[in-house]
């Protein structure tokens, strides 16, 4: 080991990692931000990108630097040392690596909690996805039902509950960076402040058929006064067929989030 | 005429296909006649005649063709045909096309037929990549995309990766345990002949009423159970593709177990050994949940079972544990035999032993055995319970331990050795370090739920799924395919055209798979056949590539094509390699070897002055008493 440049090597690992982050953090590769929940998972994954940077950096620096300087010569026959292993190397990186990815299991779980965390008092919005088409319901405010277009009002957290009709969908707005698929039979939710006012998308990622790529729905979030005025509006109830999942069927995962909280 | 009919192969096969087809469609129509049912359902996803005339016509096929001969007449009790080893190995190209059981001739069949299927695949991937360069619909409508991508998938993963590693071990894995064939060699050629079959009927299901089977590969119940009759081509298809999976790999592991050479100790053993034994563990206890889940699926759409009918009792997301249960550790299926192949290529052309080799043994089974706890990463937004996400987060990350242990203890293999890159096997290998690392580095933040939340079925998991499955398996089987070609075939390839083949499949690799990250996480979903306007220039970049992809396969179809036919004689070992495989000639005799070897060492002791792996038959006197089986690795 005290034949290798290990500082230059280490040196360079640092260089390469800063250089590749400063390219990459910098980006928004998720596109624009439009939730609570956007900033922690994108910051979770600005993290991950300087970490993996030093992975990426560190096994390209060891394999350039082994073909640089042990690249055998033309006719040399000969075989390479006879080094059969390191222990100390050995241990080193398998532990190390576990540690790494331990961090990156609980950061990501402080996360998880974080974007998932219940506020009081939020809007109930009912999800009815059908092969190929979007529509939504508005408890409370005496049924109100719209196709194909979504109004949340800004700054308050929405819970969506999630009734499939036929097959599996999976709801997601990519600006939230919230994503839950519908299930048919299981009344699945997602949890959303949106804290952006604009024009987004619903997009189905979840096959579904033919129309997969073309089940999408508008998605408004407007002041608290916009909201209301465009609910009140709305003058159909949801349809009679329409299945809703009702509250005794609950899927565990309401269960669980019930009981801790 | 009448006696080409009485002897096995292809005559009697087609009579058997025929027979047992009919069998299968009057049975069907008989019990539909006598219960007073319409005799001909063809509801949109019944055709019980169609579904088992397409199992048993198949199966007619097989007994034809001779596969259950000698099972047949033992069971009836009559004498059975000793075996006279006449019918081993191969004088003509038309022994390839029997009935054959020396494992030399059945890895070569393997390879070949899988092969096949690897082209056939890539063609629908040049279809679909011709449809999404630009967005808007130019060639095929949605659901003819929906089937391209879902057969797409099925050949690739049945019918090309999982078995063309059994078919490289199938040839080297018995002259590398210094065994005369496999364990169960009638068992063996069963395998090989169920592969065809299944690949037949993933493509038959282009020719079904309704199209090509389009629900995925992953085929989740409800969109399955409601598809047409091709989605049931694709669960027979799994059953064959598992069926021949599971024989194979009980084949492998009482090979493995039983057939190893006197002295090879499992410290001794090489790692294509360990990664085979560690491959066949998950296949025999994970493959049955994927022909399960299948079977399921078919019985709800032909039966009208309700497994996966939430109206009638039936529960949605059962189906996706089962699922994954099987297919997460379907990915080190497809990926630990590579981890098997770059170890022995990085260790013979950098002229060193494997840098920590039981750490290296030790990993694979670690992999083994994290590989069961991970399934439900693939389902975090599945709507299951959601306690489950954290704990499967956990082992999903941890797995990454084993796999690091691997990426750098190859990278400590190279050290201090003398490195050859003259070989293009070696150059897939160092490239698979590479390309398997963002592959790994992508998996970790999937693994992790916020980000998952984000990104899952979206166009980075494809850009993932191609990065560890094509940067990762597809090179490790070139490398495979490259670094025995000599030995399979007595044949040397053509370097400069395995270099061309190489830098186009690396440019190819990275310019069409890195784009489909950052368009996934930007907001495009996985399996569309029509995106927004704002991804065409990165779709349009992606085509590209795969289409240069795509072409310079055909370099290296050439390369294998006409090497095997004209390229120079090989050397019995032109690697200069230590394991036995190399000690025989190219090709090995028809029984591996005159005198099984033994084995008095380690496999990869490069470098270490006297040592020897085994001893051959005829240079036994000058080599001194083998040491203890015991002795340390690493000790000398």
């Amino acid at each position: 080991m005290g034949r290798l440049p290990i500082a230059k090597m280490l040196a360079a690992t640092i260089a390469l990692t800063v250089a590749i982050s400063a390219v990459m953090v910098p980006i928004r590769w998720n596109g624009q931000a439009g939730s609570t929940a956007a900033g922690p998972i994108d910051t979770l994954l600005d993290v991950m990108i300087v970490l993996s940077a030093f992975v990426f950096a560190l096994v390209m620096v060891m394999l350039f630097y082994a073909l640089w300087k042990f690249r055998a010569k033309p006719g040399d026959e000969s075989d390479g040392e006879p080094i059969h292993g390191n222990t100390r190397l050995e241990i080193a990186w398998t532990l190390i690596p576990t540690i790494i990815v331990l961090f990156g299991a609980g950061y990501s779980w402080v996360v998880l909690d974080d974007i998932e965390a219940r506020e009081p008092n939020p809007m109930t919005v009912d999800v009815y996805s059908q092969q190929f088409a979007w529509s939504f319901g508005y408890p409370g405010r005496e049924g109100a039902f719209s196709e194909g277009e979504l109004h949340v009002p800004v700054d308050r957290q929405v819970v969506f509950r999630m009734h499939a009709q036929d097959v599996i969908h999976s709801f997601w707005v990519p600006e939230w960076r919230i994503k839950k698929d519908n299930v048919p039979g299981l009344r699945t939710t997602a949890v959303v402040t949106p804290d952006r006012i604009g024009t987004y998308q619903v997009v189905c990622t979840e096959l579904c058929g033919l129309g997969h790529s073309t089940m999408r729905a508008e998605v408004v979030v407007e002041p608290r006064e916009d909201f209301d005025r465009w609910v009140r509006g709305l003058d159909r109830t949801v349809p009679e067929n329409f299945v809703t999942y009702p509250e005794d069927q609950v899927s565990s995962e309401d269960l669980i989030t019930a009981g801790g909280a | 005429m009448t006696a080409a009919f009485k002897h096995p192969g292809w005559l009697r096969g087609a009579l058997g296909f025929v027979l047992g087809g009919a069998f299968g469609f009057g049975l069907v129509v008989a019990l539909r006649a006598i219960s007073g049912l319409e005799i001909f359902q063809t509801e949109q996803t019944g055709y019980p005649h169609v579904v088992v005339t397409a199992v048993t016509a198949p199966l007619g096929f097989l007994a034809g063709f001779g596969c259950f001969d000698y099972w047949l007449r033992w069971a009836a009790g009559k004498p059975t045909v000793p075996e006279d080893h006449s019918q081993h190995g191969a004088k003509s190209w038309r022994d390839y096309f029997r009935f054959n059981t020396d494992h030399k001739v059945i890895g070569i069949q393997y390879v070949c037929t899988t092969f096949i299927f690897f082209f056939l695949g890539g063609l629908l991937a040049m279809v679909m990549r011709a449809e999404l360069a630009q967005p808007g619909t130019q060639i095929v409508d949605a659901q003819a995309f929906n089937g391209l991508f879902s057969t797409h998938a099925a050949l690739m993963i049945f019918v090309f990766v999982i078995p063309v590693f059994a078919g490289l071990a199938n040839y080297v894995l018995p002259l590398m345990i210094g065994a005369p064939d496999m364990a169960f060699p009638r068992l063996n050629a069963l395998s090989f002949w169920m592969l065809p079959i299944a690949g037949l009927l993933f493509l038959g299901s282009y020719a079904a009423p309704g199209g090509a089977f389009d629900a995925g590969w992953t085929g989740y119940a409800p969109l399955s159970t409601g598809a047409p009759l091709g989605q049931s081509f694709f669960n027979l298809g799994v059953q064959f593709a598992g069926a021949s999976s599971i024989a194979t790999a009980l084949n492998f592991l009482v090979t493995i177990v039983t057939m190893r050479a006197p002295g090879m100790s499992v410290w001794r053993m090489p790692l294509l050994v360990w990664a085979n034994l560690s491959t066949s563990l998950l296949v025999v206890a994970a493959t049955p949940f994927i022909a399960g889940v299948q079977f399921m699926v078919l019985f709800d759409r032909v039966l009208h079972t309700n497994f996966f009918q939430w109206a009638e009792g039936g529960d949605v997301i059962s189906y996706q544990h089962i699922f994954w249960f099987y297919s997460h550790p379907a990915v080190y299926i497809m990926m630990l035999p590579g981890f098997g192949i770059i170890s022995e290529v990085i260790s013979t052309h950098a002229r060193k032993p494997i840098f920590g080799y039981r750490l290296m043994a030790l990993a694979l089974i670690g992999i083994v055995v994290l590989s069961y706890s991970v399934w439900a990463h693939h389902m975090f937004v599945s709507g299951m319970f959601s306690w489950l996400r954290v704990p499967m987060m956990i082992t999903t990350l941890l797995i990454a331990v084993p796999t690091g242990i691997k990426i750098f203890s190859w990278l400590g293999t190279l050290y201090f050795g003398k490195i050859h890159t003259y070989s293009t096997a070696m150059l897939f290998s160092l490239a698979f370090i590479v390309t398997f690392t963002i592959g790994g580095i992508s998996g970790v933040m999937l693994g992790m739920v916020p980000i998952d939340i984000h990104v899952s079925d979206t166009y980075f998991i494809v850009a993932h799924i191609h990065f560890v499955l094509f940067g990762g398996s597809v090179f490790t089987i070139f490398a495979g395919i490259y670094h025995w070609f000599p030995k399979m075939t007595g044949r040397m390839y053509d370097e400069k055209l395995g270099r061309v083949h190489f830098w186009g499949t690396l440019v190819g690799t990275w310019g069409a798979f890195i784009p489909m990250h950052w368009v996934g996480m930007d907001g495009m979903p996985r399996r569309v056949a029509d995106y927004a306007a704002q991804f065409g220039d990165w779709n349009l970049l992606v085509s590209v590539f795969a289409f240069m992809l795509g072409a310079v396969q055909l370099v290296f179809l050439y390369n294998m094509v006409v090497s095997w036919r004209y390229g120079p004689r090989a050397e019995a070992n032109p690697w200069r390699a230590k394991t036995i495989e190399w000690q025989v000639s190219s090709p090995p005799p028809i029984f591996n070897f005159d005198e099984i070897p033994r084995v008095v060492g380690g496999p990869y002791e490069y470098g270490v002055p006297g040592a020897r792996h085994a001893i051959m038959a005829g240079d036994g006197a000058d080599v001194p008493a083998p040491p203890p089986a015991e002795e340390k690795v690493g000790a000398s």
